[in-house]
């Protein structure tokens, strides 16, 4: 791999981002709408719960952001190759001496960088408007996420190949990915709720699971539970292989459809 | 010293595509030696966009194979693509970045030395410096064309392929692309691969051309050899002969 590579591909991103900078909107707009449903809705249960749940705004709004890291990983890797579609650049990328992997890692810088945009801003106001701070998680919030990122950078792949597979007409799946999983990956409620039970393994089959979970255990026991944070890690190095298989699979098999020009000239 | 003798820069032997069962490349056989433009002539989906895009390896070949610099293009795919590039006027560099940032970008990525310099003498060799500040988007037509042609030699290629890269171009502008293109071509010794569906640009810019009708080779040679052997008195003559018959040879008068 060859950092000049990622840099200039990187380099082509930020050139983007400053020049319309109302591509950021949408990195703080819908995230601060659901921070604020959800605290709101924290608040609420704890008032009329009481002391039984005590911890649930932290839960609620923890869940959230950590959420935002998944999603803007995933986007900032299909969102990062549509431009190239939308912009006819995808030839040019692609008739250049760029690895596939040099590709893969701009995005994910990219993503890295639209991250830190949207969970900085929403613990900010997670800590201003509902008192809840996200460094209650301490240390612990850098392994959740740091697999959290991965697990997003993976959603971001396979989101990639569906595209490359049924083209431009599949866009809509740039958003959609994440949300097949987010039912099952217990992101503002405990696993145990997830029914019917069997479905409980396919949630801990997920690496972002025992994030949330594990997330959940330090803020209310103050413990960070070893256990899913080594599940969290294995499943992602699975996650990423697979995704990333699926990912060059997809794109030879477009060249061999040669379909790769088709939709690059589009 | 004869073409035939100079070092082969690309070939491609017994290239074949199918799409759909259908033969849209059937056997291409060629040679590009160093510092030669050869054309590549044919109606509209005589197959030469298919053939560039298996060059670049934008398309698998159904069978076939194609050698680079020496190299087999498919196990060398990124030292091939270093020393080549590609221009065609149906891309586009992205469309929301200036056009300095946009020539930025590739000449990071192909790694050239003086980035700047390199820009600006790209720039006033096609005479669009006046552009270096515009949004890429809003160029017009022939602009952009240009545009590309800036990327695609920004890494000083030894080989290029340019699919119809005067297309949409003013007769003005086209004819001083072309006086550019074939100059800086002979003082670099660039081997180029090039589609043009304007016969002046074929005339004016190729050593020798390859007719290609329904995916075959029907023609070969320099403008005037197949100019002369098809009995016709111009090479749109001989374009309008093939894409009509398929055949070189004049066709009785049978009507
Ligand atoms: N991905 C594809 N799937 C199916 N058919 C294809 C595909 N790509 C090209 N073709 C067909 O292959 C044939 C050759 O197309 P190609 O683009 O190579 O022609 P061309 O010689 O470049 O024509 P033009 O002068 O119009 O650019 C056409 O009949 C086209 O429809
Ligand atoms: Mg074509």
């Amino acid at each position: 791999m060859n950092p000049r590579i990622v840099s200039a591909l990187v380099l082509r991103y930020l050139y983007l981002y400053g020049r319309t900078p109302m591509r950021l909107v949408e990195l703080i707009f819908w995230p601060i709408v659901e921070l604020l449903i959800w605290g709101y809705l924290g608040m609420y249960l704890q008032e009329h719960a009481g002391s039984k749940v005590p911890t649930i705004v932290g839960h609620l709004l923890g869940g959230i952001i950590l959420w935002d890291v998944i999603f803007r990983a995933q986007q900032g890797v299909a969102i990062s190759f549509l431009e190239d579609v939308w912009t006819r650049n995808l030839l040019n990328v692609f008739v250049a001496p760029v690895r596939n992997m040099e590709y893969l890692t701009a995005t994910f810088i990219i993503g890295f960088f639209r991250i830190l945009v949207t969970v900085t801003m929403l613990s900010v106001i997670s800590f201003s408007s509902f008192q809840f701070n996200v460094f209650e998680m301490n240390w612990a919030i850098v392994p959740f996420f740091g697999n959290l990122l991965v697990t997003g950078w993976a959603l971001g792949m396979i989101s990639t190949a569906l595209i490359l597979r049924w083209g431009q007409a599949a866009e809509s799946l740039a958003w959609a990915v994440p949300f097949f999983i987010q039912p099952f990956t217990a992101v503002v409620y405990p696993v145990k709720q997830i029914t019917p039970v069997w479905v409980q393994w396919l949630s801990l089959a997920l690496p972002s699971t025992h994030v949330f979970e594990g997330m959940r255990e330090v803020l209310s026991e103050h413990t960070f539970n070893w256990s899913h944070f080594y599940w969290a890690c294995g499943l992602n190095v699975v996650f990423l292989g697979v995704a990333g298989w699926i990912f060059s699979s997809t794109l030879n098999a477009t060249r061999k459809r040669g379909l790769l020009t088709k939709f690059a000239t589009q | 010293m004869s073409a035939a003798d100079r070092e082969v820069i690309l070939e491609a032997n017994d290239l074949t595509r199918e799409f759909d069962g259908v033969t849209v490349l059937d056997r291409f056989n060629f040679k590009l030696h160093k510092g030669e433009v050869l054309g590549l002539l044919g109606a509209n989906g005589a197959g030469k966009t298919t053939a560039m895009n298996m060059l670049l390896g934008l398309t698998t070949p159904t069978s076939g194979a194609i050698r680079a610099f020496g190299m087999d293009f498919v196990k060398h795919r990124l030292e091939v693509l270093k020393r080549a590039n590609f221009s065609s006027a149906y891309t586009s560099l992205p469309s929301n970045l200036l056009v300095w940032q946009n020539l930025t970008v590739f000449a990071k990525i192909y790694g050239v030395p003086n980035v700047k310099q390199k820009i600006t003498e790209l720039l006033e060799l096609f005479e669009i410096a006046d552009l270096r500040k515009r949004v890429t988007g809003q160029l017009s037509a022939g602009e952009s064309t240009r545009l590309n042609l800036c990327k695609a030699l920004l890494n000083d290629p030894e080989l290029l392929l340019l699919d119809e890269p005067t297309a949409s171009l003013d007769p003005d502008i086209a004819d001083k692309v072309r006086k550019t293109i074939r100059k800086v071509q002979k003082e670099r010794g660039i081997s180029i691969l090039y589609t043009s569906h304007l016969m002046k640009d074929i005339e004016e810019v190729c050593d020798r051309v390859i007719f290609l009708h329904k995916g075959k080779i029907v023609a070969e040679g320099t403008p005037e050899e197949i100019v002369k052997k098809s009995d016709a008195a111009s090479l749109e003559e001989v374009f309008i002969k093939i894409a009509r018959s398929g055949e070189v040879e004049a066709a009785p008068a049978s009507n």
